[in-house]
């Protein structure tokens, strides 16, 4: 009987406990809804781009940590390789420049950009195919 | 083409260049990984033309100078001989650091052109991110031009030491950070090429006191500095792709100098710092013992080899100069038709870039299962009845493990001297790069080769059929 009673008092307390932690989730809930509200209000209804950038470049970072330590050390010079051809993708920096800007000046340094990164583009991505033809296994 | 389409364009070409690198995971898939690494470059071209749809003369212009530099590009990929790696990736390492100057200049002339403001009226976050791609592309062209330099033999390995040149740098580091503050409150074309020009004096003075055993190192690192000299481009321009691939290229170079610097158990920072290495006086202790060498000749070579079970084959750059990897692999040929096991052993540092020898070994021929890197075989030097090491000196030297006070105690070695017999070619008997004697010379079990690496190989070929 006394162990009955017990376990009725613990099962009322557990209840009311719940109502609590309940009733703290909707106040919870409404205090985040009004930050966000806020927040929302102080950047003017948008957030910065830089911050869209950051988070994509930040993202990047880790993507290229875990493949490049994926990467065969047998292939590493050709990793060099492609890796240097791919930063050359800063061509579309020198494309704007030469294409559709406006002073004489802006437009030589974008096709200088342009020759130097074609070069890197060209023999970039095609020493690494040089090279990695050569890569093969034994022949039984 | 909306703004919004081409950034989803931009996307997917940041895609393809993860992709590309992905495949290089293994040598089957990475064909198709440069594949990928060719389409997304496409799509970012073609996207950002479909965008800014450029004039008729600027069309000219830019087919001009991808014809002239695709041309350039294409001929020397043909050309360049594998040995000469290390070099042609420093030179393109330089070309990627001065676009990236020319792209940043072109941006403060006409600013309208990539959307940051107007003249005079250039948002101030454009003109950091700008400044910031500027100095690090100017620092990564000299510096790999000097890297080149020195790779090319045009200039000495050894580690030019300017008096009191880390305050040197430090002062210029700082002015760098005075000058982009004077850039952001002035937006002035002169503020901006003195950035330029003490990011290209820093660059000279940051790679010229490091010595050539380090150089696997330099070029990681500047492969790193092009990387983010892309990636705060990227954020001037607001291009997807370009921050993406800064990114990756960034943390690549930034993992291979890890790797190359575990190598050598040696600090970045030491790195860094210089000094290291070079054609510096022998550092050995003369301890007044005399030490005697056992001399072969190839006829001993290929008759050791000749009765062995199993060879393992440890490959450096002296191999490189020496063009020796034909030789070798035709070597390595009649020793399997005879029935000998024979294998190669590749250290983190072998050449002068990270995966140097690996490329060379399968421009030979080679089968890439037959090449092992140190983990994977340094426990079966013992069961190895002969070591042929070719061109390597310092990753062979056992002080490194044994002698608490040799400079580069603690570097990891292949552990040739297990082995029962191991040859080692080499010109003469003086010091490997890192200007330490090698203990291993003086050991029962090594029959030292003097000789050109090639004309040695080529003499034990030859001695086979004696």
């Amino acid at each position: 009987m006394d162990a009955l009673q017990k376990a009725l008092d613990q099962l009322d307390q557990a209840s009311a406990a719940v109502r609590l932690a309940i009733q703290d989730l909707a106040n919870g809930n409404g205090a985040t809804e009004a930050a966000g509200n806020a927040a929302h209000a102080l950047s003017g209804g948008a957030i910065d781009p830089f911050v869209f950038r950051l988070a994509i470049f930040v993202l990047a970072i880790f993507v290229g940590y875990y493949v490049v330590w994926s990467v065969t050390p047998a292939l590493h010079t050709p990793l060099m390789a492609v890796t240097n051809a791919i930063s050359s993708v800063i061509v579309v920096g020198a494309l704007l420049a030469v294409g559709i800007s406006a002073t004489g000046a802006a437009t030589g340094f974008g096709f200088i950009a342009l020759t130097l990164a074609s070069v890197n583009i060209f023999g970039g991505f095609l020493v690494t195919q040089r090279m990695l033809a050569m890569y093969k296994k034994k022949d039984k | 083409m909306s703004v919004n389409l081409a950034s989803f364009f931009y996307l997917i070409s940041g895609i393809l260049f993860i992709l590309a690198l992905r495949g290089l995971s293994h040598p089957t898939t990475s064909r198709k990984g440069n594949v990928y690494g060719m389409v997304g470059m496409g799509i970012a071209i073609l996207t950002t033309l479909a965008l800014a749809v450029p004039s008729a003369g600027g069309f000219g212009l830019i087919v001009l100078g991808l014809a002239i530099g695709g041309g350039i590009g294409a001929y020397i990929a043909r050309r360049i001989a594998m040995t000469a790696m290390p070099q042609l990736v420093a030179a393109f390492h330089s070309l990627v650091g001065f676009a990236a100057v020319m792209v940043a200049a072109a941006a403060l002339y006409a600013p309208e052109s990539f959307g940051i403001g107007s003249p005079g009226a250039i948002h101030g976050q454009a003109l950091v991110e700008l400044s910031l791609g500027v100095a690090i592309g100017a620092i990564t062209f000299t510096g790999s031009v000097i890297a080149f330099l020195k790779l090319d033999g045009r200039m000495s390995g050894k580690p030019i030491l300017l008096p009191a040149r880390h305050l040197v740098n430090i002062a210029l580091g700082v002015a760098l950070v005075v000058l982009v503050i004077a850039l952001v409150g002035t937006e002035s074309k002169a503020v901006f090429w003195l950035i330029v020009l003490l990011s290209l004096a820093l660059g000279v003075l940051l790679i010229v006191p490091i010595g050539g055993a380090d150089m696997p190192v330099v070029i990681s690192m500047l492969n790193s500095y092009s990387g983010w000299a892309a990636a705060a481009l990227g954020f001037t321009l607001g291009n997807l792709a370009l921050i993406i691939t800064g990114a990756l290229v960034g943390s690549s170079g930034a993992i291979l100098s890890y790797i190359m610097c575990k190598g050598m158990n040696r600090s970045f920072i030491s790195v860094i710092l210089g000094g290291f290495g070079g054609d510096t006086a022998s550092a050995s202790a003369d301890d007044g013992v005399e030490r005697t060498v056992k001399q072969g000749s190839a006829d001993d070579a290929a008759y050791l080899m000749m009765n062995a079970q199993k060879v393992i084959i440890v490959p450096g750059y002296g191999m490189a100069v020496a063009q020796a990897q034909h030789a070798l692999r035709e070597m390595a040929d009649r020793l399997k038709a005879n029935g000998v096991e024979v294998k190669y052993a590749i250290h983190p540092v072998a050449g002068r870039m990270p995966g140097h020898m690996n490329v060379l070994l399968a421009e030979a021929n080679v089968p890439y299962d037959e090449v092992f890197e140190l983990e994977d075989i340094n426990s079966e030097f013992a069961q190895a009845d002969v070591a042929y090491v070719i061109g390597a000196n310092d990753v062979t030297n056992p002080a490194a493990r044994d002698d608490k006070s040799s400079p580069i105690y603690g570097m990891p070695i292949l552990e040739v001297d297990k082995a029962r017999t191991c040859l080692f070619v080499k010109r003469s008997l003086g010091s490997g790069y890192a200007g330490i004697d090698n203990t291993l010379f003086y050991k029962d079990g090594t029959m030292m080769l003097l000789g050109d690496a090639k004309k040695m190989t080529e003499d034990i070929v030859k001695a086979f059929d004696h």
